[in-house]
């Protein structure tokens, strides 16, 4: 074999193995995840602001009665780079909330109403608690949740729309709900959403595919805030990196053109 | 180059000669005049390197390595520090591309024989580098806390519990407790900052190797007269540099477009001792290995034979019979190299699934081969392989393109 022909074998043999590190986690028994089309998929991809707002109405309104977001503050909605709320809509939304702060001078912690500043209130104090009111099982935290499962908003697009009734065959355990995605398929959380489970202020007709595709939406973005800024950076680095790439190849050629020359005189 | 005549430069060169030396070894620095893409990864590693020091200094300046806090910090990194979450893409990423470096480092130090004398030393501090970066990783690994963190620290500190006797006490001295807890992710840390520093050490003893006989070369011949050699600069200067364009390239795809392509979803959940993923896998670049472990169905041989897979390499100069360096002249090693490089991707897509079926079959004889390759076919080959005639100088057969097969038809005899 010849060198030139190592360097495309090399290649392709590492592409070949990336593909299979990342398909280890494939199951046969549930349905393959439907691929949707997100605003913020491809390297120039951006948010959908208002599906963002919405997003947020669905999380807020529905799953946050049992499911944290630990990870987020009040403060992260605030902007164009982020939901697109201005500060005051911001510090409403977080006055609706009741926090536990202190203590106090008196050593008592005391019932405040929610600041900006901070995190997004969690509906249970512990997981014992959380454990205790839903039958047994723990509703997931759910900041970085459309990084933490394979598929992504896609998975919990389907999760949220893949609620069926049991097969005839199938036994399910007690409280347990039958979904086709679910890993198992039998899912403690019951069917969240309905149709106009939620009301959308900008008209909106909330459909349960629109409900979960808004909070898939919301949910991607609370999963990476900075997503909208590295593809942006990443675009600038690209073309930087191409220009300075294509520069020192002229440079090699036109370095190495002089021992090449001297070489040809050589012989 | 003659040193600048800037009386400053002189006076220190003259009581501290970092000038003279820098001058030689990077300026005047003799190489070969052959060398071809391939010998781009050595120098790609040591730049990543240095890029993986620098950002994981500025991520430890935020992390906090405690069991409650861990994940959490890494988070914070990612959404409130400024450009935090370019540090720890690039930190993250850039573990996966200084693998894929070395191991095509390694792959080119086996093709053209890079290993043979007088490069054994080079070639063991070699693989002791690969032997620090792995422990590097794994620990480095562990630091987030997510599941598979915990899981995958848990499964391979419990290799150790193998050995005879006194395995179970060295897993608790590992551990630092009865578990995998927060004293075990607190030394993890302290040593995933440590054994970098370690690896630039054992990287300057690889170059002090490398540069008292020089580079191997395609040819596999060695330098006849300075017409074989050109200065290092500026030729390897900008054909390293443009390499690196071209790598950086690749990274940034990375980084910016597929961050988390590498990395493993359930990694994104907070660790927890009470709960086992339903699969642990390592990081890619530990499959070949995994899959070699779970091929022994003996907890302990399974153990040896996964340390013996990278112990193998450092006798690799010694099992080598052929005194030919490179694979080009070699007719029947080049296929066998290249069987070699088919097996270890057999072994790293055996090492991502569940010891199943035709996976563990095909686990078993990609194991098996892999011994042979370096215990019988490595020796074996050099005895009886009749080796193509060598070129008589690096010079004759680089004149130009194609010339190289012109000389060799010429020396045919």
């Amino acid at each position: 074999m010849t060198r030139r022909r190592i360097m495309p074998a090399l290649a392709g043999a590492a592409l070949l193995a990336l593909g299979a590190g990342a398909a280890w986690a494939q199951d046969s028994s549930e349905p393959p995840l439907p691929k949707m089309e997100w605003s913020f998929n491809g390297p120039f991809g951006t948010f959908d602001r208002a599906a963002l707002q919405r997003g947020f109405q669905v999380y807020n309104e529905v799953c946050s009665a049992c499911h944290s977001m630990n990870l987020l503050s009040y403060r992260d909605l605030e902007g164009p780079s982020a939901l697109g709320y201005s500060a005051d809509e911001v510090a409403a939304i977080a006055a609706t909330k009741q926090v536990t702060d202190g203590p106090n001078d008196q050593g008592a912690m005391f019932q405040r109403g929610g600041r900006p500043a901070d995190h997004f209130v969690a509906p249970f104090a512990n997981a014992e608690a959380a454990r205790a009111a839903n039958g047994g099982a723990l509703p997931p935290d759910l900041s970085v949740i459309i990084k933490a499962r394979a598929g992504g908003a896609d998975y919990v697009h389907a999760i949220l729309t893949g609620f069926r009734d049991p097969p005839q065959d199938m036994k399910m355990a007690a409280g347990m709900n039958y979904n086709m995605y679910f890993p198992g398929h039998q899912i403690a959380m019951p069917p969240p959403l309905t149709d106009n489970r939620v009301t959308f202020a900008d008209g909106t007709p909330a459909t349960i595919d629109q409900e979960a595709r808004d909070v898939a939406t919301f949910l991607a973005w609370a999963s990476e805030p900075t997503m909208e800024e590295r593809k942006r950076t990443g675009a600038k680095v690209m073309i930087f990196l191409l220009v300075m790439t294509g520069v020192l190849y002229g440079a090699k050629r036109r370095v190495w053109s002089s021992l090449h020359d001297k070489d040809e005189k050589d012989s | 180059m003659a040193l600048p005549q800037n009386k400053i430069v002189r006076w220190i060169d003259h009581r501290l000669p970092v000038f003279t030396f820098l001058d030689h070894e990077l300026y005047q620095y003799p190489t070969p005049k052959n060398l071809n893409y391939w010998w781009n990864f050595g120098s790609l590693a040591g730049i990543v390197l240095v890029i993986m020091i620098v950002t994981g200094i500025f991520l430890a300046m935020q992390y906090t390595p405690h069991v409650d806090y861990a994940f959490a910090s890494v988070e914070r990194i990612m959404r409130d520090v400024n450009y935090g979450w370019l540090m720890r893409y690039i930190h993250m990423n850039g573990a996966s591309f200084f693998f894929i470096l070395v191991y095509i480092h390694i792959f080119r130090g086996l093709y053209y024989g890079s290993y043979k004398a007088p490069r054994e030393l080079l070639w063991m501090l070699g693989i002791v580098i690969l032997l620090l970066m792995m422990a590097t990783a794994f620990m480095g690994y562990v630091l987030p806390w997510g599941q598979m963190s915990f899981w995958g620290a848990t499964v391979i500190t419990n290799l150790f519990s193998a050995f005879p006797g006194v395995g179970n006490d060295i897993v608790t001295w590992l551990w630092g407790g009865f578990a995998v807890s927060n004293p075990t992710l607190n030394r993890f840390f302290s040593l995933h900052y440590l054994l970098p520093f370690l690896l630039v050490g054992v990287v300057g003893l690889h170059l002090v190797a490398l540069h008292q006989h020089g580079s191997n070369n395609p040819l596999g011949i060695d330098r006849k007269g300075p017409q074989d050699s050109i200065p290092f600069h500026p030729y390897y200067t900008i054909k390293d540099m443009f390499g690196l364009g071209v790598f950086l390239i690749v990274f940034a795809l990375f980084v910016f477009y597929w961050p988390n392509l590498l990395a493993d979803p359930a990694n994104y959940i907070p660790a927890n001792p009470l709960q086992t993923p339903p699969e642990i896998v390592p990081e890619w670049y530990f499959l070949p290995f995994y899959a070699i472990l779970r091929s022994i169905p003996n907890k302990l041989f399974g153990v040896c034979a996964m340390f013996g897979s990278l112990l193998v390499l450092f006798v690799v100069p010694w099992l080598d019979t052929s005194k030919v360096r490179s694979a080009y002249f070699r007719p029947v090693f080049k296929w066998v190299f290249w069987l070699l490089v088919i097996d270890c991707f057999a072994l790293g897509w055996v090492g991502a699934h569940r010891p199943e079926g035709w996976f563990v079959i095909i686990g078993r004889i990609a194991t098996f081969y892999y011994y042979l390759h370096f215990l019988v076919l490595l020796p074996v080959i050099g005895w009886f392989e009749q080796p193509l005639p060598l070129p008589p100088s690096i010079s004759s057969p680089v004149l130009k393109r194609g010339g190289r097969r012109l000389a060799l038809a010429r020396h045919k005899p």
